[in-house]
């Protein structure tokens, strides 16, 4: 998780954009923000890869179908045959509902817990939460970050472009520089 | 009607449809949050006390009737051989199909992302689905007449050798609404947790912004969270739509996998999904209009989606509709001497006549009135109809059960079947479990989503 040098709140989207391009063009590449909802094309102006959830959402259901099958077959067929009126112990028709559930259980949790751990949560505090008025980064309020060790950073020329796009506040919190 | 008149109809539906809005006005994101988070931290009046009584005392009575169960066997229900199936699974059927709803709306409407009047009802159809799940889950355990032996449903490695007999169709359902349990859960809770933080943020005690904080993980919104999180979101949702149709249809495999007549039929999974759908959406009109009226949602909650509501039920009452007649069709077509006695003497005329004649007259009849457009947008017929779509629906799975049961092939082990004052009352108590935790979720819990709603405001009006 970053820790933010520079951080500004904006009272629109548009404006938030606005800033992120100025930044960017000025050469600022640790730029995160925060945002109440998605931000439609936010990320692509941030160079935030494109999530890769989906891949380890899929793993997880192929691998949990593939246990539920196994353990399926090991049980019906390895471990407790049971004759019922001759027919064939490996059914697989019949392991195909359990193996489905599975793997839905087994995906389902992997999306559920993949975005908590890849957002850096659970972390009931963070630094950024001591910034006055960041409460309303879950309402109504836009914030722009930058981070510490951004090295074309430059204070008074990037607060006042921040201002420039339409700003509502600047806070420097990097310490000197 | 001729073609053209009914092209003018459609004309004149899609340009009342355009003018008619998803949110009304233009409320400030501020404002927004602040009508639909408030709920949660006002202090609860007496309206609210009276109704957490009411529901509270149906729930004691609820665990008393279980207690009683447990204690005396479920020799306590009118079930007897040959009907062995009495209420505890014409009930499981009945909730766990309203349960389906919740998943059908939020999900398969997110994957089909044009149907933006999702956005203010999902979080709510959710609560519903899984309030409706825990009422359907305690059937088939109390069922078993010995309740504590629930675990011998999952493969354990038991002291016996012994494991679960996975060719049969319990077991599939075990996992099926276990698994459909869970990932309501997930769904819902992943759902949730920025609409949490937003309390957290809003709330004016500390203790409150304390216990949201807690559930909200942390949550700040950044753009690393969000775009894993909308992702996972989405994909969660891809997986819960092929889930819900599974359910029911696993569920429908424990009549169709039996010989019995009016059960052994390959109709039974998409009937059953059908019928389950079609409940699900009745029992969302009949929470969603005291709920809109009493937190005075009207510029979120719009005519537009009760509209929309109300055509899912026309739809789904003409799929059960078809399914009726297509069962007594194939009784027919079959020859069978069984199913034509079971379909269309029995049922409609028999011991259990009346039962049929009203869930025809609930699911089918009385629907066709959502043809018109008056009704649709007026609340209360909306709702009776629903009410009535809801009593049907559990006749339904009564005829199926019943009826089936009672009247198989041997006359010589025909038996009636009636309930006893302890089925009726572990009815009655579910109405008002299932009412409490609803009241519980409503006071503490966002259930209008919205991030969504601010997400889908930005969209709409391009502010």
């Amino acid at each position: 998780m970053m820790k933010p040098a520079l951080m500004a709140e904006f009272a629109t989207p548009h404006e938030l954009c606005d800033g992120a391009r100025v930044l960017s063009a000025a050469g600022v590449t640790r730029l995160d923000a925060y945002t109440p909802y998605p931000v439609d094309g936010l990320q692509e102006l941030l160079g935030v890869p494109r999530s890769y959830v989906r891949w380890i959402v899929f793993a997880a259901g192929i691998l949990g179908g593939g246990l539920a099958y196994l353990l399926q077959w090991w049980i019906n067929v390895v471990d407790y045959p049971l004759d019922i009126g001759g027919r064939p112990y490996h059914s697989a028709l019949a392991f195909v509902p359990i193996t489905f559930e599975m793997t839905v259980l087994a995906a389902g949790l992997a999306a559920l817990i993949s975005p908590i751990v890849l957002g850096g949560l659970p972390r009931l505090w963070q630094p950024v939460f001591e910034v006055d008025g960041f409460e309303r980064a879950s309402i109504d309020r836009f914030w722009l970050a930058v981070g510490v060790g951004d090295r074309e950073l430059d204070r008074s020329r990037d607060s006042a472009a921040l201002q420039n796009a339409g700003a509502l506040r600047v806070v420097w919190l990097g310490g000197a520089s | 009607m001729s073609v053209a008149s009914a092209a003018s109809v459609a004309a004149e539906d899609a340009a009342e449809e355009a003018e008619d809005p998803i949110i009304i006005g233009n409320p400030t994101d501020e404002q927004l949050s602040d009508q639909l988070l408030s709920h949660t931290w006002r202090p609860i009046t007496r309206g609210w006390k009276l109704a957490f009584l009411i529901t509270g005392l149906g729930t004691l009575m609820l665990l008393a009737l279980i207690t009683l169960t447990v204690m005396r066997g479920i020799g306590m229900w009118g079930n007897n051989i040959p009907a062995a199936w009495g209420f505890g699974i014409i009930n499981f059927v009945w909730w766990i199909g309203i349960g389906h709803a919740g998943t059908f709306i939020s999900a398969i409407l997110l994957v089909l992302e044009q149907q933006r009047v999702r956005t203010s009802i999902n979080r709510f159809t959710e609560g519903m689905t899984l309030f409706a799940v825990v009422q359907a889950g305690m059937f088939p355990l109390l069922h078993l007449g010995r309740p504590w032996f629930a675990y011998w449903l999952f493969p354990y490695p038991a002291e016996m050798d012994t494991w679960p007999q996975v060719r049969s169709a319990l077991p599939w359902d075990a996992a099926a609404v276990t698994t459909y349990l869970s990932v309501s859960i997930m769904f819902w809770y992943l759902g949730l947790v920025p609409d949490l933080a937003g309390v957290r943020d809003r709330a004016p005690t500390l203790w409150r912004r304390r216990i949201y904080g807690i559930f909200a993980l942390g949550w700040s919104g950044s753009v690393q969270q969000w775009r894993h999180y909308k992702i996972a979101y989405l994909t969660l949702a891809g997986l819960a739509t092929p889930l819900v149709i599974s359910v029911h249809s696993i569920v429908s495999l424990d009549f169709a996998e039996a010989g019995l007549p009016g059960w052994h039929s390959t109709i039974f999974p998409p009937f059953f999904v059908a019928g389950a759908i079609f409940s699900g959406f009745a029992m969302v009109v009949t929470l969603i209009i005291p709920a809109r009226r009493v937190f005075k949602l009207h510029n979120v909650i719009t005519a537009r989606h009760l509209d929309m509501i109300a055509k899912m039920l026309l739809v789904t009452s003409s799929i059960v509709t078809y399914s009726y007649v297509c069962e007594m069709f194939l009784a027919w077509w079959s020859g069978d001497r069984y199913e034509l006695f079971e379909q269309l003497r029995e049922r409609p005329f028999g011991f259990y006549a009346v039962v049929f004649w009203v869930l025809i007259s609930c699911n089918c009849i009385i629907t066709q009135a959502l043809w018109s457009r008056r009704v649709r947008r007026n609340v209360v017929a909306l709702f009776i109809i629903a009410a009535l779509v809801n009593v049907g629906m559990w006749l339904e799975r009564f005829e199926i059960i019943v009826v089936s049961l009672t009247r198989d092939f041997l006359p010589s082990s025909w038996h009636q079947y009636m309930p006893t004052w302890v089925d009726i009352g572990i009815l009655t108590g579910t109405f008002c479990f299932f009412g409490l935790l609803f009241l519980a979720f409503l006071k503490w819990i966002p259930f209008v989503p919205v991030s969504e709603l601010k997400e889908l405001k930005h969209e709409e009006l391009g502010k």
